[in-house]
């Protein structure tokens, strides 16, 4: 696949509703470049807009300024044949599933190749390979309504990829899923992304998602892109404050606010050390622990502490230039929130 | 209790009766349905607004669904004279049933296909599809328990209406119910006409639900 053109490119875009009271803005100035192969997190917290982006990829929502170029194509310029035509080959899953309740998960996959023209045995041979894919062979005659939310997501999912789409945009398609089966569907996600080459969208709340399994990703807030790049770095030194607030549970932050407080944090050499400890031991004061969580990245260690520093302002500098010493990332948090 | 020309005369009633329902019900049908889905496509937040249709359409459902049965029946007497020869009998009273009751249908119809889950649309949206494939593969199919419910109800609101026209001269039970029970006080004809109304439209409903309920894949 192309690395250099990027399969999805998001160029100006704006997006306003007609409310009752006027306009509402949703989206203001989005600017986002997804390469293929790649797996793209856009993250932010509800009604930032970040659903309202997603439809615009496929133009379910038409942009009220700006475009959307999908594999070179102005989504803007094509006839709405040819936007019939694009969006098949953008699959997508949603939070709520959205399965026709009416046919059994088999006719369910059909359903997409039915509608781009395929005959009705070729495309129940496809879908039944596709059921298999998402492991669900078992269950081709059940109806949507025998089945388990996961299961409904990787029905979901095998539809999605039924007209062999570039791209699969994903609409907090785990949010409706418990923990377990979270894990199972975006672990599905990765493999389809590996396997099949099939670029991924994936929109969410949780952050967790992101690190299981993007390698790009995107914070919008207040309906603007706040900061992108790759995982791992967003993550090590977030620049935005909205950034900065989706890493931390936000009642944490509060407590702690008015004291001097660091953020320390560790990447996958240094976070198995008792830097910490050894610090204490050192400098003979105490530190407060006030937020502290280690996690797999792309099979990298990162994690991160927050930590309260002593009162005596002169200890406190000495200790941040201590950690700094140690090949640490330190970032002070007064400022937060 | 009866002699065999008045059974036999029960016996045509209750067949006219019958023919003019479904006959009536698949003409209005034919024309409500899809005047129910235009309903939907064309509303503010349907898939292809188009309000001015949408907003007309409205209007002239309202209008017919306001005018009260009969006083509709006799306002179309010359149409239907025009269109079947004749304003008296069965095949008369048809005419008029069809227009009342399609609009009636084009209103169920609307609620019905409302129901549909608006994620499932747009899913199929994103998938491409047309209006049209919308409409036969997702709208039609996804309501059908409910659209069977609707029949159902259809149905029945004809077949009292069908009655209604004895009053002036549709045939059927209503006719003889009217002519006999109610100018001749034969009040046993009366309650064996309604009786056997009564009946069809238990029969009726019943079938309307074990259908929709055969056909529902939800539960």
């Amino acid at each position: 696949m192309n690395r250099c053109v990027p399969i999805i490119r998001i160029q100006n875009l704006s997006k306003s509703f007609k409310g009752e009271n006027g306009e509402v803005r949703a989206l203001e100035n989005i600017n986002l470049e997804i390469y293929g192969g790649d797996i793209f997190g856009i993250i932010g917290v509800s009604g930032a807009g970040k659903s309202t982006l997603v439809r615009c990829i496929n133009f379910l929502e038409r942009p009220t300024a700006g475009t959307v170029f999908f594999d070179g194509k102005d989504m803007n310029t094509l006839t709405r044949k040819e936007l019939y035509q694009v969006r098949q080959s953008m699959g997508m899953i949603f939070q709520q599933f959205n399965l026709l309740m009416q046919r059994n998960a088999l006719d369910n996959v059909c359903f997409p190749l039915e509608i781009s023209g395929i005959g009705k045995k070729e495309g129940r041979k496809k879908a039944m390979e596709l059921l298999e894919l998402v492991g669900l062979p078992d269950k081709a005659n059940a109806f949507p309504s025998q089945l388990s939310g996961g299961q409904r997501q990787r029905v979901a999912i095998a539809r999605a990829l039924a007209t062999n789409p570039k791209v699969l945009l994903c609409d907090e398609a785990t949010s409706a899923l418990d923990p377990n089966t979270t894990r199972g569907v975006l672990e599905l996600l990765k493999d389809i992304n590996k396997n099949l080459g099939v670029t991924v969208v994936v929109i969410t709340h949780e952050m967790a998602v992101v690190e299981g399994i993007c390698n790009k990703v995107a914070v919008i807030d207040e309906h603007r892109i706040a900061e992108t790049g790759n995982v791992g770095e967003v993550f090590i030194s977030p620049k935005s404050a909205a950034a900065r607030r989706l890493f931390f549970p936000g009642d944490t932050v509060e407590r702690f606010a008015e004291n001097r407080c660091c953020r320390i944090v560790f990447d996958g050499s240094s976070s198995f050390e008792p830097v910490i400890a050894d610090m204490v031991l050192k400098f003979r004061r105490t530190v407060n622990i006030i937020f502290a969580d280690t996690k797999n990245i792309e099979g990298q260690a990162y994690g991160q502490m927050v930590i309260q520093l002593p009162a005596d302002e002169e200890v406190a500098v000495r200790m941040i230039e201590y950690l700094k010493s140690k090949g640490l990332a330190v970032e002070e948090v007064k400022d937060f929130v | 209790m009866f002699d065999n020309a008045t059974l036999q005369m029960i016996g045509e009633g209750f067949l006219e009766t019958l023919y003019m329902t479904i006959v009536s019900f698949a003409f209005a049908y034919v024309i409500g349905l899809p005047l129910g889905i235009t309903l939907v496509m064309t509303d503010r937040e349907g898939i292809r607004p188009l309000v001015w249709l949408n907003r007309l359409l409205g209007v002239i459902i309202n209008l017919l669904r306001s005018v009260p049965f009969l006083i509709l029946f006799l306002v179309l007497t010359p149409l239907t004279r025009a269109i079947v020869g004749t304003s008296l009998g069965p095949k008369a009273a048809i005419v008029g049933l069809v227009i009342a009751s399609a609009p009636f249908i084009a209103r169920l119809v609307e609620g019905s296909i409302k129901e549909v889950d608006k994620g499932v649309i747009e899913a199929a949206e994103s998938m491409g599809a047309s209006p049209m494939q919308i409409i036969f593969k997702v709208l039609m199919p996804e309501a059908k328990p409910s659209l069977i419910v609707g029949s159902a109800i259809a149905v029945t609101t004809i077949l009292s209406y069908s009655a209604m026209t004895g009053f002036v001269g549709g045939g059927g039970l209503g006719d003889i119910a009217i002519r006999y029970g109610y100018h001749r006080y034969q009040t046993d004809i009366m309650l064996v006409t309604v009786a056997i109304l009564v009946v069809i439209v238990q029969i009726l409903q019943e079938i309307g639900m074990k259908l929709a309920k055969i056909g529902d894949k939800r539960i």
